[in-house]
């Protein structure tokens, strides 16, 4: 047992090392830079040079085929990319979405010419896309979609309808769309996939302000909007069938949150808080939950191990990578919240307290982290049905065609 | 990245589950939570016969001189069986005890009778209701004589060696000697006995130095809490799916109580758990076989996460049965018993916390 590379990722190692040094400035402090980041008004117009920069160099999505811009790889070797990437000063998170969901999707149904069109500006950073899944009425019953699309004369299809929590919309030049085309079969039946342009007329973006203060989410209203029938993905009625194939790369999009603050941190400010016996450091209670905290924050990067090492063999991981949302996120929020305790009333304030800002940042962050991309409950029923093959609920809207859904 | 066990391992793993699964089901463990027996002597038989007390055990002392990769597979099997047989106290702790203080003469004397079955050995920590400190361990040793009462102690009344605790130091004792009275005491684990050893001027040698007992616990501890982190993974893993398999048959209100929330929540949290605690335990593993620096913080992790999937699955196997699952008559019990006396037997959650925090105050000074 080892955490070493083997010769050929060593050697991939280097090479990624020598291009990333010769193209981006190494960080000098994870979370001095994390923050810088995320402040720089500038940011999505580096992103994009930067995605360009890698696409060039083919270290976009190594996994891809050489036909799409990718080097037809082995997985580990584009961790072993990222691994290295993240110790570098350079903006991300933009095209994650689009590459490791939209057009993974667009791969599986769109026509070679529209894959000839469209793939390339994507890995280069040139297009950015959205997926437009979730509406008002449907989040984790994501089949529940109500907005339409009805056929306008043979070549075509019209939308109207809304979509929220829809992430970088308001950047993003393309979207897949989940539609409902037939309300008189049973939900599961009556969908179907598109692809459409977001500056089609009659697409409205609006940003939805979150309750961190970030804007990162949209609702996106489809008012007549027209598009050709060649914008269809897969068969009309096989909506679904598409969406599970966009909604499998999630796990993988939805990355974990990086740069944050952790257990080195919690103990830090438990060593300078003063409690009535001494320092916090020294109190039981603090001590037990930071050592709850080491504990899974430990587990989690082991079970990536485990992961990385199937793929770094060649084989397919196990279910494990699966648990790894579930204790992230509530983590995070429970260690804010602790952490702000820690520092009494004062815990609270938005200045003067040191370090209060990250700690907040990841109690307020918490809360929708255990929600974006499968709720703790969705992804508790997706270990229980599908690791330990417990059956799925019932569901009393099964058979029942959409449009009666709700009427007795 | 290497993160995983070998196939060779992995195999030996699969070898001792086939074993276990044939000549321990859960009817051998009942017979031995029932009856008199101190172990079950035919799996033990067939376990050295297979040989896992030989396992850690280098070569130069008659052992298969194997890495404590191999023995932390098998720890994970023996816990699947919830097996009843002093694995525990003779393989982990007395075997590592030996290897890691005991003198050249020490391990040619014990080592080649432990691998053959011959000796079965057993730790003796504990004095009675006190947790188990430095200042109120009143065993004493001196002019090569033991005098002090242990219990409980884990195969006591089987076991033909002790590891004792004395104030000044650990000592080996031979436990078939005038001056050695066993006594069995009932426990909250019927299948897995318990004694109380009283020594009266019992003849001892010193193991390790004298007045390095404590360290030398602490020490043995940790390659103990790796072993045990496997073995209460692999029990984790069984209640689970006991759980699971009883939740798909079991109907109430129309459908299998395993297809609503609150049953599949939970279950899937037992398996967040034992993903935690598999991880941990992995690391523990890789630590102790490197001799790595990070053993300490290591195996407090290990213990931490695996002690808490045990007892975790342990219960909510029983919750999941529902009133079948409290009966005597129901295999669920010897789960729970065992979780928490594997929970206590090298100090509780409590403690390892404590110790953990510890030791990444150390590993954050150097």
């Amino acid at each position: 047992m080892d955490f070493n590379d083997t010769p050929e990722e060593a050697a991939f190692r280097k090479e990624v090392r020598a291009w990333l040094d010769a193209n981006a400035t190494r960080k000098s402090d994870d979370k001095a830079s994390f923050r810088a980041r995320n402040d720089d008004p500038n940011l999505l117009k580096k992103a994009k040079e930067w995605q360009a920069k890698k696409a060039a160099a083919g270290y976009a999505r190594m996994t891809w085929p050489k036909e799409f811009g990718g080097r037809g790889a082995s997985p580990i070797l584009q961790v072993i990319y990222q691994q290295e990437e993240s110790n570098y000063l350079v903006p991300l998170g933009f095209f994650d979405i689009g590459l490791g969901m939209c057009i993974p999707t667009m791969m599986a149904y769109a026509s070679p010419e529209h894959l000839k069109r469209y793939v390339k500006p994507a890995l280069h950073g040139e297009e950015i896309w959205c997926q437009l899944f979730s509406e008002p009425a449907a989040g984790s019953d994501v089949a529940g979609i109500r907005t339409r699309a009805e056929r306008d004369g043979d070549a075509g299809w019209v939308i109207n309808g809304q979509k929220v929590w829809t992430s970088g919309a308001h950047y993003s030049d393309y979207g897949i769309i989940i539609t409902r085309t037939d309300p008189n079969v049973p939900k599961h039946q009556g969908l179907t996939m598109f692809f459409l342009s977001m500056k089609t007329p009659g697409v409205e973006v609006r940003p939805i302000k979150q309750m961190s203060g970030g804007a990162n989410f949209n609702e996106v209203f489809f008012t007549n909007v027209r598009i050709p029938d060649s914008q269809r993905l897969g068969k009309v009625g096989e909506g679904w069938k598409a969406a599970l194939t966009t909604l499998m790369n999630e796990r993988l999009a939805v990355g974990l949150p990086s740069g944050g603050l952790d257990v080195d941190e919690l103990m830090e400010l438990a060593r300078d808080t003063d409690l009535d016996d001494g320092p916090a450091i020294r109190n039981q209670q603090v001590r037990s939950k930071i050592a709850d905290w080491y504990v899974q924050q430990q587990g989690l990067k082991l079970t990536r191990y485990r992961t990385l090492t199937a793929l770094s063999k060649g084989q397919t991981p196990g279910p494990e990578s699966s648990i790894i949302k579930i204790v992230a996120a509530p983590k995070m929020q429970d260690m804010g919240a602790f952490a702000m305790e820690l520092m009494g009333p004062a815990g609270i304030m938005k200045e003067d307290v040191p370090q209060a800002a990250g700690f907040q940042a990841q109690w307020i962050g918490g809360a929708g982290f255990r929600i974006a991309g499968g709720t703790d409950e969705i992804l508790r029923n997706i270990v229980a049905e599908r690791v330990l093959g417990l059956p799925p609920d019932v569901r009393v809207d099964k058979d029942v065609p959409f449009n009666q859904l709700g009427k007795k | 990245m290497n993160f995983d066990f070998s196939d060779d391992q992995k195999l030996l793993k699969e070898q001792v589950r086939k074993f276990l699964a044939d000549k321990c089901p859960t009817k051998v463990v009942r017979r031995v939570l029932d009856g008199p027996e101190a172990y079950a002597d035919e799996v033990w038989k067939g376990l050295v016969e297979l040989g896992v007390p030989a396992t850690g055990i280098p070569e130069a002392y008659g052992g298969l001189g194997l890495s404590p990769l191999e023995l932390c597979v098998i720890a994970e099997e023996i816990g699947r069986a919830a097996a009843p047989v002093p694995f525990d106290s003779s393989v982990v702790l007395a075997t590592e005890a030996i290897k890691l203080a005991g003198s050249e003469a020490q391990k040619k004397k014990w080592l080649p009778l432990l691998a053959e079955g011959k000796a079965v050995g057993t730790l003796a920590v504990s004095e009675g209701a006190q947790p188990p400190r430095p200042r109120n361990i009143a065993t004493t040793f001196g002019g090569g004589f033991l005098n002090g009462k242990k219990v409980p102690v884990a195969d006591g009344d089987a076991a033909t060696f002790a590891i004792v605790l004395a104030k000044n130091g650990l000592v080996i004792v031979d436990l078939a000697q005038k001056g050695v009275t066993k006594k069995r005491v009932e426990t909250i684990d019927p299948a897995r006995k318990h004694a109380e050893v009283t020594f009266d001027g019992a003849s001892a040698e010193l193991l390790g130095t004298e007045g390095d007992g404590w360290n030398l616990l602490e020490r043995l501890y940790d390659a103990a809490a790796v072993y045990f982190a496997f073995s209460q993974v692999g029990g984790a893993e069984a209640a689970m799916w006991m759980a699971c398999d009883y939740a798909l048959q079991r109907q109430a209100f129309g459908r299998a109580i395993g297809s609503y929330q609150a049953i599949k929540h939970k279950l899937a949290d037992c398996y967040v758990k034992l993903e935690l605690a598999r991880s941990n335990a992995y690391y523990g593993a890789m630590m102790l076989t490197d001799g790595g620096a990070d053993l300490p913080l290591a195996a407090a992790a290990a213990r931490i996460a695996a002690t808490d999937a045990y007892d975790f699955a342990s219960k909510e196997n029983i919750q999941t049965h529902g009133g079948i699952g409290f009966t005597w008559e129901a295999d669920t019990q010897f789960h729970y018993r065992r979780a928490r006396v594997m929970a206590l037997s090298l100090g509780g959650p409590m403690a390892w916390k404590d110790k953990l925090v510890t030791r990444l105050e150390q590993k954050n000074v150097t």
